[in-house]
């Protein structure tokens, strides 16, 4: 057992005051979960701390919230780590996390004087009701019906059960594995910026339509999804839904899955992801290492037809792209000016192993899946020639880093 | 015809989420209905109503086949077909299944179809059920209900109304049961005069989590995996030498339970699950939840090495009596699911034959309440019927701070008192016991306080309402299980340690009086399965 200090952003709608902190002492086993310290808080002190939850093994996704600042949810989350957090963010910033992110003056800043307490507050990028209790209806809810979350197979169903590739099963069964938390939604700096992105939870939902067999309207869920402004290309690749997500489900894989399929649907990617995804991999492929002069063209304006006939969208984007040029050399981004020039950029000297790299790839064609590899892509090593570094990184980040 | 979803949570937060390892029929070529009935018969201590089973049985390959074309993600073998897993008590391999999220793979693919359906069918999403309405023809006509999100009470009128509610593993400390199972409709029924039935009955799954009663999936054991006591050896070989682990969880539960009350547990009151004997791809492949329950919840990886477990309290098989068509003795009002007790899973329920039951009896209990529904007129329900729940409600808002005591501590001490005495092991005394503070805490019941006094979210207020219901079915099964002098699947009396199917081949029916519930007996059904013995 050991005491903590739990320091919950509070709003009671039914009283006149705004948001206000409160401090709660509660005594649990570190490794017993922050939930349980607000049950324990609400147990003893006070009745009226609203939180949703029920199961308390993080399968029904009711207790999305911001420990630290962090989206996740709170069964899930030790409390005891949540206090080594704490303390790391106050060490390494000088302030408590409640200063740091606080939107409400006051109390914040002289937090913790016996130990930095444990922050929460309810989800990001939704209204909050009561204390730790959000509005998902309006937000999260109404993004996932936006996609129009349900098979949509041709024709009667078989006598039996379709037949489909087994591995294309355990393949959506990672977003299948959503409990519709919300934690991804809460972090997704995309949203912030624009309320009307479709968003992690719902492209990731979407993702397990587009990738199931069954599921007849591939084409035009993509082309739904591209064409709206909202859609699967106003992510910004941060990354931040994939550490808040407490399933494993990556969102942001699947949306860049969602791109990567509607690349090969022909569908034109605004910001020419899939054009520039695919030059990187051939300049690698032929030089062994990244030759930053040739990219931009590449992407743009791909192979000798692109730069012979280069489309208008070709010369517009090359031409929009060279201020950021100029600005990457001024501010010191761009250091090998002398690589700039097409050709001078070296090929590395052994290409073997750049070579064994990609006829891996190629004959191992498939997507690198959490359910299909193992954490870590741990289950994969036994396949990986000698000699192929594998990064550490959760697989199903890896194809597209 | 208008069809409405009440639910006090968001419907995907329910706990259908939780059942993690599969659902069986009986669809394998070579498979038959005949013998997934036998095996549940004889998992029920042959308890069961033959009637009931063999319907659902029968039924399994069809549903089944539904949940794929909806677009459940069922597990594929090499050639693209459903594949299956083994499952304890089962004679064949016959458990379909989404890796170890089964149950929240179908409840999002039916969530998914509200969606689909949302102008057929209105979803009342975060509405608390508090009472039944029953007009003066004895027939249920409606529902009390209270809006969470703002507190405002309302009838419902309703021609037919289903219970689905779930279990009420609340009452145990610890549970593998979600906060939410609270009992609301067994004790909702109960309080209308509905019979329950077989409230003895309640399951310690075979591998809980010790103290925080986290559920490690049978499919685990399912895999391959073995049970260990503290000295290493592979304990089921003396209790169930054929099925070993995957015998019936009742019989295995009772053999870790010995195994632990004669000193060859671990310290901390526990027995080993060695999962490390699964090949570890298919561990990662079929078993992802429960590395991340291990790695999350216990510090344990248990792909390098065994994960502690102990019996725990998971699951309810009585409940509100209903025939095969989900009717309760209440016209109008039906049950299915672990609320409902038809009874398919008698004595003792086999894994992954839970959802089944819930999908079959919920779909049929839908059909007969559809059909009633298009045949009778709306019964005008009597007002008095809210306006008595929102008298106490005021009530339980107006008691005084310190007046009684906290919700929570009442909560606490039924739990453990409840885990103690009637659990795994039973005897007289400790049921007696166990009675006397079940109607003591429902005295102090009536004096707790609370501190929440708003309209919005009052979570506080609704665990109070739980509370109640909490204790009524606590009331029950002690009842039911003093009644019962004889040890059958999940009752075992130390005390009468023998079945004994002369004087106890019968269900134990229970109905409301003011002193407490009054026993009546109902015949089992037998079709084509004489009761012989069970061993493993």
């Amino acid at each position: 057992m050991a005491d903590y200090t739990i320091k919950v952003r509070r709003f009671q709608p039914e009283s006149d005051e705004g948001p206000y902190w409160e401090e709660f002492n509660v005594d649990l086993d570190p490794s017993l979960s922050v939930l349980d310290g607000l049950l324990q808080a609400k147990d003893r002190d006070d009745g009226s701390l609203a939180v949703r939850c029920s199961c308390r093994a993080a399968i029904c996704g009711s207790c999305g919230m911001k420990i630290n600042g962090q989206s996740g949810l709170g069964c899930k989350t030790q409390i005891g780590e949540a206090q080594e957090q704490a303390d790391k963010m106050k060490a390494a910033t000088g302030v408590s996390a409640a200063a740091a992110d606080s939107p409400i003056r006051g109390e914040g800043a002289d937090a913790g004087s016996a130990g930095n307490p444990i922050v929460i507050e309810p989800m990001g990028n939704m209204p909050v009701i009561k204390d730790l209790i959000t509005d998902m209806e309006s937000t999260h809810w109404t993004k996932i019906r936006r996609v129009t979350p349900w098979l949509l197979p041709h024709g009667e169903p078989p006598e039996r059960e379709y037949i489909v590739e087994p591995e294309s099963m355990i393949d959506i069964t990672q977003s299948m594995a959503c409990i519709q938390c919300g934690a991804c939604v809460s972090s997704c700096l995309s949203m912030e910026a624009d309320p009307g992105f479709i968003g992690p939870a719902a492209l990731a939902k979407a993702y397990r339509f587009v990738g199931d067999p069954r599921d007849a309207e591939t084409h035009e869920r993509l082309h739904d999804l591209a064409d709206d402004p909202h859609g699967i290309y106003d992510c910004t690749h941060c990354f931040s839904c994939i550490d808040a997500c407490p399933k494993g489900v990556a969102p942001m894989d699947q949306i860049m899955r969602l791109r990567r399929k509607a690349g090969e649907e022909g569908i034109e990617d605004p910001n020419s992801g899939h054009d520039h995804e695919i030059a990187f991999v051939k300049i690698i492929e032929k030089k062994g290492t990244l030759d930053e002069s040739l990219l931009l063209q590449e992407s743009f304006a791909p192979g000798v037809k692109g730069k012979l006939k280069p489309s208008k969208r070709a010369i517009r984007e090359m031409l929009g792209s060279i201020p950021t040029a100029i600005r990457g050399i001024k501010t010191g981004k761009m250091r090998s000016l002398h690589k700039l020039i097409p050709g001078v950029h070296p090929k590395l000297p052994d290409q073997d192993d750049v070579k064994a790299i990609y006829a891996h790839a190629e004959e191992h064609n498939e997507e690198f899946n959490l359910y299909i590899k193992g954490e870590e892509g741990e289950l994969a090593e036994d396949d990986v020639e000698k000699g192929i570094e594998r990064s550490t990184a959760p697989a199903g980040q890896e194809a597209d880093k | 015809m208008s069809v409405g979803i009440i639910s006090k949570v968001h419907p995907v937060r329910s706990h259908s989420n939780a059942a993690q390892g599969g659902i069986n029929a009986a669809l394998n070529p070579g498979d038959s209905w005949e013998s997934h009935a036998f095996d549940t018969i004889k998992g029920s201590d042959y308890l069961g109503d033959q009637d009931a089973v063999e319907i659902m049985t029968r039924e399994a390959p069809e549903e089944i086949l539904h949940l794929e074309h909806l677009g459940v993600t069922f597990h594929r073998n090499e050639e693209g077909k459903l594949g299956t897993r083994a499952f304890g008590g089962a004679s064949a391999a016959r458990t379909y299944y989404v890796a170890d999220i089964t149950g929240q793979a179908i409840m999002h693919v039916l969530y998914e179809q509200l969606m689909k359906y949302s102008e057929q069918i209105a979803r009342y999403e975060e509405w608390f059920c508090s009472s039944l309405a029953i007009d003066e023809n004895g027939e249920c006509c409606g529902v009390v209900t209270r809006n969470v999100a703002d507190g405002r009470m309302e009838l419902f009128q309703a021609k037919s109304v289903i219970l689905c509610t779930g279990g009420n593993g609340m009452v145990w400390k610890p549970s593998t049961n979600a906060l939410i199972c609270t009992g609301d409709g067994i004790a909702m029924a109960y309080r209308a005069g509905a019979k329950l039935m077989d409230m003895e009955m309640i399951q310690y799954h075979p591998t809980t989590l010790a103290g925080k009663g986290f559920l490690i999936t049978e499919g685990a054991r399912g895999e391959g995996a073995h049970l260990l006591n503290a000295k290493g050896e592979r304990f089921m070989e003396k209790y169930a030498p054929n099925k070993m682990e995957l015998a019936s969880r009742d019989v295995v539960s009772r053999a870790e339970q010995t195994e632990i009350n004669e000193g060859r547990g671990f310290p901390d009151g526990t027995v080993a699950l060695d999962i490390t004997v699964v090949p570890k791809k298919r561990v990662h492949e079929a078993l992802r939840e429960i590395v991340l329950v291990g790695r999350d919840f216990a510090g344990v990886d248990i792909t390098r090495e065994p994960i502690h477990i102990k019996p725990g309290n998971h699951y309810t098989m009585g409940g509100v009596k209903t025939d095969v068509d989900g009717r309760t003795d209440i016209p109008g009002l039906y049950s299915a699911g672990e609320t409902a007790c038809v009874s398919v899973h008698g004595g003792n329920r086999l894994g992954a034959n839970s959802l089944l039951d819930t999908l079959i009896f919920g779909k049929r209990s839908g059909r007969d309440a559809a059909a009633r529904a298009k045949r009778i007129d709306y019964s005008r329900a009597s007002k008095q019927v809210l306006e008595d729940e929102e008298n106490l409600v005021a009530d339980i808002i107006g008691r005084e701070k310190g007046s009684g005591r906290r919700i929570s501590e009442i909560k606490l001490e039924l739990g453990q008192t409840m885990d103690a005495k009637v659990a795994v092991f039973r005897d007289e005394a400790g049921i007696t016991e166990a009675l006397e503070t079940v109607r003591r805490l429902k005295e102090e019941a009536k004096t707790a306080y609370i501190d929440d006094h708003g309209s919005v979210f009052n979570q506080d207020l609704i665990a109070a309402i739980e509370l109640g219901y909490m204790l009524d079915n606590a009331e029950c099964t002690c009842v039911a299980a003093l009644e019962r002098k004889e040890s059958r699947g999940a009752q075992y009396r130390t005390d009468f340690p023998e079945r004994n199917d002369t004087d106890w081949l019968k269900h134990i029916d229970l109905e409301r009086t003011d002193d407490g519930p009054e026993i009546s007996y109902s015949e089992v059904t037998i079709t084509q399965w004489e009761p012989q013995e069970r061993t493993y």
